[in-house]
């Protein structure tokens, strides 16, 4: 029997706000954060979180880590005194990410064309390194066990977690604090985006819509703290979910296009359920990856039918939290991680928001007039999916 | 163009290439510590860009590694630039 694993913290930046809670009552509500085809964080002042030096010694993909850590530490009641409540070496991170600081790559890119190499920041690479976030979490609260991050695109944020709760399981660790953190809304990321016919033309995230046209960038953060269940219980934490199970799985067919009919994808959920030791009939909600592209759509509901059968499949509410934020890449998984958690606890199912005209074959209960009340009796069970570029499928599995 | 490195000039320089790094002007005085305004190596790498920019003075890693406090770098700048 291995250790579980339990959720006492999270915390969130997004496009909806600031905050975990404004993620969740927000969306819940059917609001949406995405302004001019874009999913900003408009209202994170990372002033208001980091010191002058902090400031200038990350990047705001780190800088958004940071908040949300400072937020799921308060909320799992880590900050109350001058210590830790665990020992700090049994405590990990690990924070994925899509590009790192890539807004610091391209001013230092500017600055050697226009200065030359004598010119660059020493700090360049502290900022862009891709386990910026992972460091420094680990340097500001000082957490001693393993700290790393994860890079798999648009599943970096769920495999962080998932590797969490691996290591946990493992005895790595008996805390871990993990999630994601993006800022590619810039120059260089978007124009390239933009060059893939990835991003939305019409700037309107709609997943599962027949009119949906691609994905409309974000980002954000958001972490969770987890602790081995014994070691929360000592403590005596405050429960706020449970990590049940991840499942992890390559397509191995193409470069960025999913595998039609949802193979890989499918292999994944079947994995995370397994790893929950759950069957498809155990589950309430899924927390779709949706990203409003064609693709995309269409091979997640094929994947979610091949896992969990048909039935099953469509009677379960699906939604897409990309319909309320954009897709924050490499902090989605961990965004919506939390924002699913969240709706357990409520037990909803939050809207797809937009959604309006069926396409065929997309014929599950995409959630167009939610919130919807989640029939669970007892615990609530869910999944999130989260699939990246590169064929990487992570998915979690959480209950509340 | 550098301009004239005096202990004038140069205190004025590096006094407000320091406080940009974080601590408050009013700390930053010849005699505060490095360690005590909480300046590492990679901050001082960045003061020493400005020294150049500034005027024309190039400090490599080992001149910054025997700097203490704020006065040694002024008085290694004045010293190099004569």
């Amino acid at each position: 029997m291995s250790r579980r694993v339990v959720i006492t913290g999270v915390g969130a930046v997004s496009p909806l706000g600031n905050g975990a809670a404004t993620l969740h009552e927000r969306w819940k509500a059917g609001e949406c954060g995405i302004e001019s085809g874009v999913g900003a964080c408009n209202d994170f002042d990372p002033a208001e979180v980091l010191t002058k030096k902090e400031l200038r010694r990350t990047d705001r993909f780190a800088q958004l880590a940071i908040a949300a850590c400072q937020e799921a530490l308060e909320n799992a009641g880590w900050t109350d005194g001058e210590e830790l409540p665990v020992n700090p070496e049994r405590v990990g991170c690990v924070i994925g990410t899509g590009i790192g600081g890539i807004a610091t790559i391209e001013t230092q890119h500017d600055v050697l064309k226009e200065s030359g190499p004598g010119r660059v920041s020493p700090l360049g690479i502290p900022l862009m390194m891709g386990n910026a976030g992972a460091a420094n979490l680990a340097l500001r609260y000082g957490f001693k066990g393993p700290a790393f991050s994860t890079v798999s695109a648009c599943a970096a944020g769920a495999d962080a977690i998932g590797t969490a709760l691996r290591m946990i399981r493992a005895g790595d660790a008996d805390a871990m604090v993990t999630g994601g953190a993006e800022a590619g809304i810039t120059p260089l990321a978007y124009a390239c985006f933009g060059a893939m016919g990835a991003l939305s033309e019409s700037g309107i995230s709609r997943p599962f819509d027949a009119r949906r046209d691609g994905f409309v960038m974000g980002e954000g953060a958001a972490v969770l703290v987890l602790e081995s269940a014994e070691a929360a219980e000592e403590r005596g934490a405050t429960v706020l979910g449970e990590l049940l199970g991840y499942g992890a799985s390559a397509d191995a067919f193409h470069l960025t296009a999913p595998e039609p009919g949802g193979g890989g994808a499918a292999r994944a959920i079947k994995r995370a359920l397994e790893d929950a030791e759950l069957s498809a009939s155990d589950l309430h909600y899924v927390n779709a990856h949706g990203t409003s592209t064609p693709l995309n759509d269409r091979s997640e509901t094929d994947a979610l039918k091949a896992a969990l059968g048909e039935d099953i499949a469509k009677s379960l509410p699906v939604s897409s939290t990309k319909s309320a934020v954009g897709h924050l890449l490499g902090a989605a998984g961990a965004v919506e991680a939390v924002a699913t958690l969240l709706a357990l606890r409520e037990r909803i199912a939050p809207p797809t928001l937009g959604y309006e005209v069926p396409d065929e074959g997309l014929d599950l209960d995409y959630v167009p007039d939610g919130p919807r009340p989640l029939n669970a009796n007892g615990r609530a069970v869910a999944i999130s999916n989260s699939f990246g570029f590169g064929g990487h499928n992570a998915v979690l599995c959480i209950a509340a | 163009m550098p301009a004239t490195a005096t202990q004038e000039t140069v205190e004025t320089t590096i006094f407000e290439a320091i406080s940009k790094l974080g601590p408050e002007p009013e700390d930053v005085t010849r005699d505060a510590t490095f360690e005590s305004l909480d300046i590492d190596s990679l901050d001082l790498v960045e003061v020493a860009q400005v020294v150049e920019e500034e005027f024309g003075v190039v400090l490599k890693g080992e001149d910054m590694e025997k700097l203490t406090t704020v006065g040694d770098a002024i008085d290694l700048v004045v010293a190099r630039a004569s």
